[in-house]
């Protein structure tokens, strides 16, 4: 069992909104999986510019110093807004490979969570409420946004292998459900030229659609091919700078239901997170069908 | 009239107070305000009360029913009125996965649509879904009526061992041992009392509906044994 909330605005004036919307449908879902839980959270930011969210296994890790080393070592002047045990790198679009090269070289220690213009990405151990207060999520605004409370059942009770998973730019997957072919997977994409933080199969899907969508197929496309590509129990929540999607496995044992309004699109794994979103009592609410790629494209 | 708000009383208290009521109470009419999708409402009743739940329930929704009857304004969560013996649950919305599982008795109305696996090894409840099934609907229903007005998903009535399966729409596929049966006067005038006590009287006729069952190739009981038994 696992617990998957996603909401994707199509009001803007619901914007500042986001993240207490997310954080209450979040919670709502704790008994779903206390292990840990994550969230990545999609803002307006200007064109030309990128963000790398970091997280270090040190509580007392030093970003402001991290800061100053990759200012002078990229020799342009990048940001650090720190936020518990993770912290987003602000910076040029073009200095992103030159910034995480210089972040291992660096820091070592520190791993990268996600990359892109609009996305950042929080996850830690523990239950959705204190993982939520330690990030400030209520907080938080943005135009779209995907949480997962884990109960593990593939790999260790860790914050790398907790989800959201992001393997591409902007892009980041959550995941109910367990694969059964991931191993053979995971070794055909590193093949490709994947590579991998953990054991997790969930990473494996994650990857999958990073790969798919390198070699060039939309959002859709690649979803749909993860029906005859991955092989076990899965619901799908997936996000992109402009999109947001769903995938359900033709069994579809793992619960669904999703809710639209002129103002949102709403995802959770019960009704019961979506019972406090406004407007409910109007949305049109249904369970997505098995083996159908739900999508929705923001106009950039 | 009986008021329960579960925002101020918390499930475990309407249930407890639900199934505290002697089988001659007076108190026979429950509202339910706020459910908000909450998990295993009025379940496990045994009482000839009628309880109106307002909103949208979770799981389990009147699992284990015995004589009540329980309905719910918006839609239902997986596994509403599982193992139901007796009674009457009405879903005014849709239902989600496994709706009637294993049901012994009794009477469930959907009035949308039920996701998968509805009617799963039911047991001799009579189901009535105004709306759609999906896959895998009736997946070894041994006992029990199942009426659907609108379509059916794949694999229905898989493994079937002796429920009886009437759908009006498009049967997507058959499950394994379940074929189409002759639609004999006695399985019409069945379908005519389900309709009307599954609130679908005027909706559709008996004569709109295929008859779906057994081919008893799949299980070990013959049937020129059943004297036997």
């Amino acid at each position: 069992m696992c617990g998957i909330v996603g909401l994707f605005l199509k009001d803007p004036a619901l914007e500042p909104e986001l993240g207490r919307m997310l954080a209450t449908m979040l919670v709502t879902l704790s008994d779903r999986g206390p292990d840990s839980a994550g969230i990545a959270i999609y803002g307006r930011r200007p064109e030309g510019t990128a963000r790398i969210t970091l997280r270090s296994e040190d509580p007392a890790h030093d970003f402001g110093a991290l800061a100053a080393d990759l200012t002078a070592a990229l020799g342009s002047p990048v940001e650090v807004i720190r936020r518990d045990t993770h912290a987003v790198v602000e910076l040029d679009a073009d200095l992103v490979e030159a910034a995480r090269a210089e972040v291992g070289r660096l820091r070592p220690a520190v791993k990268v969570m996600g990359v892109g213009q609009a996305i950042e990405i929080y996850k830690e151990v523990g239950l959705p409420k204190s993982v939520a207060d330690r990030f400030g999520l209520a907080a938080m605004a943005g135009t779209h946004g995907i949480g997962h409370t884990r109960m593990a059942t593939e790999s260790a009770v860790t914050t790398m292998g907790a989800h959201p998973f992001s393997t591409g730019p902007d892009q980041c997957l959550v995941h109910n459900g367990s694969l059964s072919n991931h191993n053979a997977v995971r070794r055909q994409l590193i093949r490709a030229g994947m590579t991998f933080e953990t054991e997790n199969d969930t990473e494996v899907a994650a990857a999958f659609l990073t790969h798919r969508m390198d070699e060039g197929a939309s959002l859709g496309q690649a979803m749909a091919d993860m029906l005859t590509g991955l092989d076990g129990f899965y619901t799908f929540v997936v996000g992109t700078r402009d999109g947001f999607a769903v995938l359900r496995d033709p069994i579809a044992c793992k619960p669904a239901v999703m809710a639209e309004t002129d103002a949102y699109v709403a995802f959770g794994s019960e009704f019961r997170a979506l019972a406090d979103l406004p407007g409910i009592e109007g949305a049109r609410v249904w369970e997505p069908e098995p083996a159908t790629v739900y999508s929705w494209e923001r106009a950039a | 009239m009986m008021r329960f708000d579960l925002a101020d009383g918390g499930l475990r208290a309407l249930n407890a107070a639900l199934h505290a009521l002697p089988p001659d109470t007076n108190e026979t009419e429950w509202e339910v305000l706020n459910p908000k999708g909450a998990h295993a409402i009025a379940v496990g009743l045994d009482a000839p009360i009628e309880v109106t739940v307002r909103g949208s329930a979770g799981y389990y929704l009147a699992g284990m029913n015995k004589r009540a009857t329980v309905r719910v304004t918006g839609s239902a969560g997986p596994g509403v009125a599982e193992n139901m013996m007796s009674g009457t649950v009405i879903v005014e919305g849709d239902a989600s996965q496994y709706a009637g599982a294993t049901g012994r008795g009794g009477l469930l109305v959907i009035k949308g649509n039920a996701a998968s696996r509805c009617g799963i090894s039911m047991k001799g409840i009579d189901i009535v879904v105004h709306g759609n099934v999906g896959h895998m609907s009736a997946f070894m229903a041994q006992k029990g009526n199942l009426v659907v007005l609108g379509d059916a998903g794949e694999a229905l009535g898989d493994s079937i061992y002796e429920a009886r399966l009437f759908v009006r729409g498009r049967v997507r596929s058959l499950g394994a041992d379940c074929i189409e049966k002759e639609m004999r006067p006695e399985h019409l005038a069945l379908l005519e009392d389900l309709l009307r006590r599954g609130l679908a009287e005027g909706k559709a006729r008996p004569e709109e509906f295929r008859r779906y069952g057994s081919a008893r190739r799949l299980y070990n009981f013959h049937i020129d044994n059943a004297s036997a038994y």
